[in-house]
């Protein structure tokens, strides 16, 4: 049973099936049918006098791309909408694009016509070769390798083969330098965040920057929030930021399951880091009526009632809270940093930094 | 080389003479030092065959020339600093706001410079055709088969080039520095940080430092308009190198074979249909550039790492990256104190196991059939009923993804729960798969059978003959013999018993491969199916009379 069609049974069979009498015999190719312009002389001329204008419509395209590049642009002249008006842009890219368009695209419609009614379309036929060289040229490879590897003596020097595969393998460990200074270690970076840099923080409205009061913040509300003190002139303020955004929300006390959670707000406030432990998108959306918050990016759901806990999606760890207290102005302030790092989860988060 | 050519079918006019002349005068001066005229005789008239399924890989690398020529045009205006600038350009809704410079030139590139809105919006769509015409390529050589022997390795090339194109997209739709992209690279960041030991490290150094850092976006340009361009362009020429080498498959047909290949010259008619064929595509993506947005970076607005909106999405090849994030579960688990986020390393398995299965599916296939032939001929992919099966079923398993990753837009547009639809993907993400392998198998032996038929007995003419005797008989109109050679022509293969140099791991593969196979018609079978019409014939012409026409026709004339 296992042997190739050829009745041979090699180390390799194959699992071709064969074929009776070797298969049918190839009818050749079919005969060939003339065209419309090749019978035809009008069809012809015809043929000949749409490609031409074609090239012509190209040749229009373009000068309509060069004229519209200078008299419609989108903050300059326009002809058809006011200067540095939105509908400038908007006509100078409908214009110079189908000038463009017309200009490259007619080309090639014209081509293509062209090879489809006028050149020659009955088929070549060419042989293939076998890919792999003939034995003989096989052998001399085979023989150049073989001596042009003898004449380095590669056999015959063994220290000397081995120093060198000692070099090579060493070499490329000379990358790992450069590599390693295209940023600083970790260290304990990913660990803290502004809020703990600065104890004492205000929660300052996230776009603003002013600071909010516990009586702003009104039942089933949410605020996007940053520390007072994160500002443009604060270095690295956009890490900072990626970092130290959260959310707060004010809960019915009587909704809420979590005491450990409740006890680090005042009076049903809490807030939350606003990144996300799955792969660290913005938490930006919250529903009110389930007091979930949602992740816009992959769906992770957070219920804020019972400590920020994953009830869908694919986060694993609830969002960090920050715990809050209120100072003598009636301001939310923040003592301290999250209860633990902020973002995706990563190897060593559980480890103290 | 043996080339049959026809007859040329005109004589020179004194326009030819001229023409000639001026080529051999320039000729003469580039062979002597180009050695130009042994290039031209070896491939001036070389042989492409012609079939529209083949154009895709054309496409693609015309895309790519477009994304060339409009990313050259962007570097000119394009500023990858992150340094911070306060906006005041033409655009209301973001003057005075903090932006990059790299947001702020990409500003200017839209609303201020002359053709700059084209010319991105040219580059951006240019980029997803590029993406498309790859994939579509690249599953027109897997369902045909051309990726066997001698062409594996040219595969892993296509391959190669595949996930380059996502590395280009990814490190280019970042560039603009605006809050989409930006979320995109912080989810990147995010699995980045997720993989054991080394995460951390790695973030940091991408990033030089804490996300986002400053150095981000002029190491991704530096990627993106030097590193990876530059590699595809590498294997680009290769990739062509090889189709020379190797020279175009085609698919079984009269007079085409395995030791041939029927088409048309480079010079004139490949060459000038492949050209017009650039300046076709060339066109069409300057069109949907004249008249559809794209990537309107203004209104997300530039990066901060607060805000994110609904419905963020990237790049369509990119979507299904994101689906399995979308998918997974919450799992995690600690271990003496360290992480593992399964969260993110089992989609990062699974999507790295699909990619393994079209790069390797190759070496699979020649493992299983063991067939150690040159492969020049295209499958139809019914004849592969199985690699048609899997083949399917990896691109409904790739659809799952990419809609999953849309999840939330479906659930809008559908007014559908969120949650169910996620479980929903949940399911149909190892159900759909299994589905789709089967339905496509059993569609491709169902199409074998009928071909079979077909090939045997004709085409079906819908009149039946009442003989004298009371048989019903349909009149066939036999194939003439060029379309049944498609159908016959093609070879088959058969399980393996283990044993005999047959393990029986290989012989299982063989099995599930081709047990169900329909065999291709048999000469013997052919002779009979002849012979047995024949007859009928002889039967239907005694009692129509040679006249096939129906009674009602009749009538009618």
């Amino acid at each position: 049973m296992n042997t190739n069609t050829d009745g041979s049974s090699p180390a390799r069979v194959s699992a071709l099936a064969p074929k009776e009498g070797g298969g049918f015999p190839n009818p050749g190719l079919p005969p060939h049918s003339p065209r419309q312009s090749d019978i035809s002389k009008p069809a012809e001329k015809r043929a000949e006098r749409l490609v031409a204008a074609m090239f012509l419509l190209s040749v229009v395209g373009t000068a309509v791309f060069i004229a519209a590049y200078f008299l419609v642009t989108p903050l300059d002249t326009n002809l058809f909408a006011e200067e540095g008006s939105p509908k400038a842009l908007w006509w100078s890219n409908l214009i110079t694009g189908l000038g463009l368009a017309i200009a490259v695209g007619a080309i090639g419609a014209a081509a293509v016509h062209w090879a489809k009614t006028l050149m020659p379309d009955k088929e070549w036929v060419e042989e293939r070769h076998d890919i792999r060289g003939s034995d003989e040229t096989r052998k001399v490879a085979a023989e150049m390798i073989t001596g042009g590897l003898s004449e380095t003596g590669i056999g015959r020097r063994p220290v000397m083969v081995t120093a060198m595969v000692a070099a090579i393998a060493a070499l490329p460990i000379a990358v790992l330098a450069p590599l390693s200074t295209l940023g600083p270690l970790p260290g304990n970076k990913l660990h803290h965040t502004f809020w703990g840099h600065n104890p004492g923080q205000r929660l300052a409205r996230d776009h603003d920057g002013t600071p909010i009061k516990l009586s702003d913040v009104a039942m089933n509300s949410i605020f996007h929030v940053m520390p007072e003190g994160l500002t443009h002139e604060t270095p690295h303020h956009l890490e900072e930021r990626a970092k130290a955004a959260a959310v707060i929300v004010r809960i019915d006390p009587k909704v809420a399951k979590n005491d450990e959670s409740m006890a680090m707000g005042v009076e049903g406030v809490l807030a939350f880091s606003k990144i996300c432990t799955h792969v660290g998108c913005p938490v930006a959306l919250f529903e009110q009526q389930t007091h979930h918050m949602l992740c816009p990016c992959h769906q992770s759901t957070f219920d804020v009632t019972d400590g920020a806990k994953v009830i869908f999606g694919p986060a694993h760890r609830p969002l960090p809270q920050l715990p809050i207290e209120v100072d003598a102005e009636g301001y939310l302030v923040a003592p301290g940093d999250f209860t633990e790092p902020i973002g995706p989860s990563f190897w060593n988060i559980h480890k103290d930094k | 080389m043996t080339t049959t050519t026809p007859s040329s079918r005109k004589q020179s006019s004194d326009g030819d003479t001229r023409l000639l002349r001026l080529g051999a005068v320039g000729g003469d001066f580039l062979d002597q030092r180009l050695s130009g005229a042994g290039f031209v005789k070896f491939f001036a008239r070389k042989v492409f065959p012609d079939h529209w399924s083949f154009m895709f890989g054309e496409m693609a690398l015309y895309s790519f020339v477009i994304l060339l020529i409009s990313g050259t045009f962007l570097t000119m205006f394009f500023d990858p600093s992150m340094e911070e600038v306060v906006y005041t350009g033409p655009y209301t809704a973001l003057q005075g706001e903090t932006v990059s410079r790299a947001f702020e030139s990409t500003m200017e590139i839209a609303f201020e410079v002359k053709g700059g809105l084209l010319f991105r919006q040219m580059h951006h769509w240019a980029a997803l055709v590029f993406m498309v015409a790859i994939f579509v390529h690249m599953f027109r050589v897997f369902f045909t088969g051309a990726f066997r022997k001698p062409r594996e390795l040219n595969w892993l090339i296509g391959f190669t080039l595949m996930i380059l194109g996502m590395a280009a997209g990814f490190s280019g739709y970042s560039l603009p520095d605006d809050v989409l992209s930006g979320n995109g690279l912080r989810i990147a960041d995010g699995l980045m940080k997720a993989i054991p030991i080394v995460g951390t490290y790695l973030s940091m150094l991408l990033f030089g430092g804490e996300f986002p850092g400053t150095d981000i976006i002029p190491r991704l340009f530096t990627i993106h308009i030097l590193l990876v361009p530059a590699a595809i362009l590498g294997l680009i020429v290769i990739h062509l190198v090889l189709v020379v080498v190797h020279k175009h498959t085609q698919y079984a047909g009269p007079g085409r074979t395995n030791r041939n290949v029927v088409g048309h010259p480079v010079l004139p008619v490949f060459g000038a249909k492949a050209g017009g064929f650039f300046f076709l595509v060339f066109g069409i993506i300057t069109l949907i550039s004249a008249t559809t947005s794209i990537n309107a970076m203004w209104v997300y607005g530039p990066y901060d790492p607060s805000p994110v909106s609904a419905g963020s999405q990237p790049d369509w090849y990119m979507l299904w990256t994101d689906g399995g994030l979308r998918l997974i579960p919450g799992w995690e688990f600690t271990i003496f104190g360290y992480v593992v986020s399964l969260n993110m390393l089992i989609p990062m398995a699974i999507y790295g196991a699909m990619l393994a299965f079209l790069a390797l599916f190759p070496f699979i296939e020649a493992w299983v059939t063991g067939d150690d032939r040159e492969h020049h001929l295209a499958d139809k992919p019914y004849n592969a009923p199985v690699r048609t099966g899997l083949g399917v079923a990896w691109i409904v398993m790739y659809l799952i993804l990419v809609l999953a990753a849309s999840n939330d837009l479906i659930a809008i547009a559908l007014q559908l729960s969120i949650n169910d639809l996620t479980w929903l993907f949940r399911i149909s993400f190892f159900v759909g798969p299994v589905l789709a392998f089967y339905i496509t198998k059993r569609l491709c032996l169902s199409i074998q059978r009928h071909k079979r038929d077909l090939a045997l007995h004709g085409q079906e003419t819908s009149r039946i003959v009442r003989t004298g005797s009371g048989d019903m008989i349909e009149i066939h109109e036999p194939l003439n013999e060029y379309d049944r050679w498609e159908l016959i022509a093609h070879d088959d293969y058969r399980p393996l018993k283990a044993g005999k140099g047959v393990s029986s791991l290989r012989a299982k593969a063989t099995s599930f491969f081709f047990k169900d196979r329909i065999e291709p018609v048999t000469p013997a079978e052919l002779r009979a199916a002849l012979e047995h019409a024949g007859h009928e014939k002889h039967v239907i012409d005694e009692a129509t009379g040679g006249d096939y026409r129906t009674p009602a026709e009749k009538v009618v004339h």
